[in-house]
């Protein structure tokens, strides 16, 4: 037996994951899942769609129809089904070195068209599939495989990148604060456009241990103390709140959505004829 | 009913594009590329005449990308690139081959390698066509040589990708791609379509990857159309869910490369002129067959027995057929425009390599027909 | 509101404690390294564990009350 939420949502024989004790991305795989099923969406209508990594992999246990697709390029190949049936409900599932580094460029470009895209970005600082290399959006000096002196690089605040790029919805939550999470889904689910939420990970196996942040728990509880939401955080004075990591909703606007734009060129030429 | 059909002036960009939409292309993703441009930017023109959608991407791999999800969510779709281009696209091309998804992807050839001589013809890519993609995989390339050939042989590249469910390379090179000539645009009922087999609706029990009795491709339901399914580049077992199972690995794998070497007599398509009583036969594809038919003409009225044949699928090759010429013919001469990619094939089909000939040019220019006469005679 | 029942998937769990640590009235254990109910009584079906667990292996179950 499991939750209804589970059994009406997941191919319930490919469960348990693959993920390590304690990883973060399962709560959010769950949150999405909620999201979907609080919206009432036609699941044969959901399409999720992936690149590679850890992240990557949640497709597979999602009873919707499913990608699982090239590292880096899941909005690539979301760009094209959302834009040959429009119909349909595309939602991509990613993680910080997918989204930012080696598939940056569609992102960008996702955000530009405000296609009507949902992307969740399981976002863990880290590469777990291939043992612990830092990613972009590693913090500075933290520890990694590939930065063992560590690192120098800075990391990406992906909302911000997302948010200049023209994304119409833009957001984080996390995996602790996971009630807000499902609600941030929902509604980045709901925007006509393109939507980006930063979903905030922990990775214990490979960026905990590396940089001796103890347990899953220990790393939620860090989530919870160093985040603060920006509906609080703007009643106060910056030095309150500058070494923060904000989370809630940064951007909920309007724009013309790219697929009705494309059809509107069509619909010209039905008149036409 | 000659009268009714259409006759225009086209350049072979033009006529790939015309054939794909009676093909019935309704999704093109792509990025500019020099010479291979005109191909997007007239699909840009048409697609949304006929309810079609174009996208112009942020990169070669993203056109690939999209490719593919045009043709995951159910609509026929096309890209088109050269040299660099088709460098970047080989992953996805990959992708496309092990998930069995119908694509065509055209490459106007240019010079290369690298950014090489953007605007001058080559045939350097043949060897990339077959091998450019890590891993084993199928593979179907086709080489039109005139404006109405490109016409024809893009109708083909959609059904065999339909039928086999597979990427299949359409391989221009500038010579055909920027070239003008009239055609005559067959009647709509004259042209042969096929189109993917899919499951029936009622079938609850869809799994992607299953062969079906008396089949030998998997059904292909879109996204959206009722069935949740599983698509991944993992190995993956008939339903088409990741396994790492070595025997259902080995299965895949086999069953795909069978596609195309269980059906070569299918696929393989080749024309021959010339050969009653020919001591030599020029071998040729692409904008170079035409320099050799020139040649080859020319060759006859001074009285040398010539032959002339024309492999308009490049991939698989015809083995049986050069294994012939070479027996019957005994000596081969194979023109291209690399430095011998297509001679290395033939190489390695005919037992006789000292029979073999060739010309190879990389000026970045056409080989002409002098040259090619001036090797008939060197060689007879 | 339905009646709801702490349940566990016990051979979903991977025995991270996640459960254990946000439980607001220490219902939960780990013995053995995977998911116990050491004290269902004091459990008030707050629906933290479910919503925290990655694995999916400790739910409310909603009860068919009235039938």
């Amino acid at each position: 037996m499991s939750s209804e939420l589970i059994s009406n949502n997941f191919r319930m024989d490919k469960l348990p994951h693959i993920w390590c004790p304690g990883c973060g991305h399962g709560i959010i795989m769950r949150s999405l899942a909620k999201a979907i099923d609080n919206l009432k969406l036609d699941k044969s209508k959901v399409c999720v769609v992936s690149g590679i990594g850890c992240s990557s992999r949640a497709p597979g246990y999602m009873d919707f129809n499913t990608l699982h697709t090239t590292h880096g390029r899941a909005l690539a190949f979301a760009t094209g089904i959302k834009l040959a049936n429009p119909d349909l409900e595309v939602i991509v599932i990613t993680g910080d070195g997918d989204c930012s580094a080696i598939g940056g460029n569609h992102l960008i470009h996702a955000s530009r068209r405000n296609i009507g895209i949902t992307t969740i970005l399981f976002n863990n600082n880290i590469y777990g599939m291939t043992g612990g290399q830092y990613s972009p959006t590693t913090p500075n000096k933290s520890y990694g495989t590939t930065a063992p002196f560590g690192n120098i690089d800075k990391p990406f605040d992906i909302c911000k990148l997302a948010d200049a790029a023209g994304a119409t919805y833009v957001a984080r939550g996390t995996a602790y604060h996971a009630n807000q999470l499902i609600k941030i889904i929902e509604k980045s689910i709901q925007n006509n456009g393109f939507s980006l939420v930063d979903a905030i990970s922990v990775c214990p196996t490979y960026y905990g241990r590396k940089n001796k942040k103890g347990s899953s728990v220990d790393m939620l509880n860090e989530i919870k103390d160093m985040t603060i939401d920006i509906k609080t955080a703007e009643k106060l004075p910056l030095d309150k709140y500058k070494d923060k990591l904000l989370i809630g909703e940064f951007k909920n606007t309007e724009q013309p959505e790219y697929t009705a734009e494309y059809q509107k060129i069509i619909n010209r030429f039905k008149k036409e004829r | 009913m000659m009268g009714n059909r259409e006759v225009r002036l086209m350049q072979g960009n033009e006529a790939c594009v015309e054939g794909a939409l009676a093909a019935g292309m309704r999704f093109y993703a792509g990025y500019p590329i020099t010479p291979s441009t005109e191909i997007a930017e007239i699909c840009a023109q048409k697609l949304p005449l006929v309810g079609g959608k174009f996208i112009q991407m942020e990169d070669e791999i993203a056109g690939m990308a999209a490719t593919i999800g045009g043709s995951l969510a159910g609509l026929k779709s096309m890209t088109a690139t050269s040299g660099p281009g088709f460098s970047l696209k080989q992953e996805n091309i990959g992708y496309a081959a092990l998930t069995e998804t119908p694509c065509v992807v055209v490459n106007v050839q240019r010079y290369g390698p690298s950014t090489g001589l953007p605007t001058s013809p080559a045939q350097g890519d043949i060897m990339q066509a077959k091998w450019g993609t890590h891993g084993d995989h199928p593979v179907i390339a086709l080489s039109p040589t005139s404006v109405r050939e490109t016409f024809d042989l893009t109708i083909k590249a959609f059904n065999l990708s339909e039928k086999y469910r597979l990427p299949v390379f359409l391989m221009l090179d500038e010579i055909v791609g920027h070239m003008r000539e009239k055609i005559e645009i067959p009647n709509k009922e004259d042209i042969e379509i096929f189109n993917r087999l899919k499951p029936e609706k009622d079938s609850s029990e869809y799994k992607a990857y299953e062969i079906k009795e008396n089949e030998f491709v998997p059904r292909m339901a879109a996204f959206g159309d009722g069935f949740k399914f599983h698509v991944t580049g993992l190995m993956h077992d008939e339903s088409g869910f990741p396994t790492n199972d070595s025997q259902i690995s080995d299965k895949l794998l086999r069953r795909i490369m069978s596609k195309v070497d269980d059906n070569v007599d299918d696929i393989v398509m080749y024309e021959e002129e010339f050969m009653d009583d020919a001591e030599l036969v020029v071998l040729a594809y692409g904008g170079t067959y035409r320099s050799a038919r020139s040649a080859v003409k020319e060759a006859r009225r001074l009285g040398y027995k010539v032959g002339l044949f024309k492999p308009l699928t490049l991939w698989p090759s015809p083995d049986k057929k050069i294994k012939d010429l070479n027996e019957k013919t005994g000596k081969i001469l194979v023109a291209e425009l690399n430095l011998g990619q297509y001679f290395s094939e033939v190489e390695r089909i005919v037992s006789d390599k000292s029979s073999l000939y060739k010309l190879c040019k990389v000026t970045g220019e056409a080989i002409t027909p002098n040259e090619i006469l001036t090797k008939i005679r060197e060689v007879l | 509101m339905s009646a709801k029942e702490l349940k566990v998937k016990i051979e979903w769990c991977k025995g991270c404690g996640i459960c254990v640590a946000f439980c607001p009235k220490n219902v939960l254990e780990l013995a053995n390294e995977k998911i116990n109910i050491k004290d269902k009584d004091s459990c008030i079906k707050c629906g933290q564990c479910e919503l925290r667990c990655p694995d999916y292996a400790i739910y409310l179950e909603v009860l068919d009350d009235g039938k």
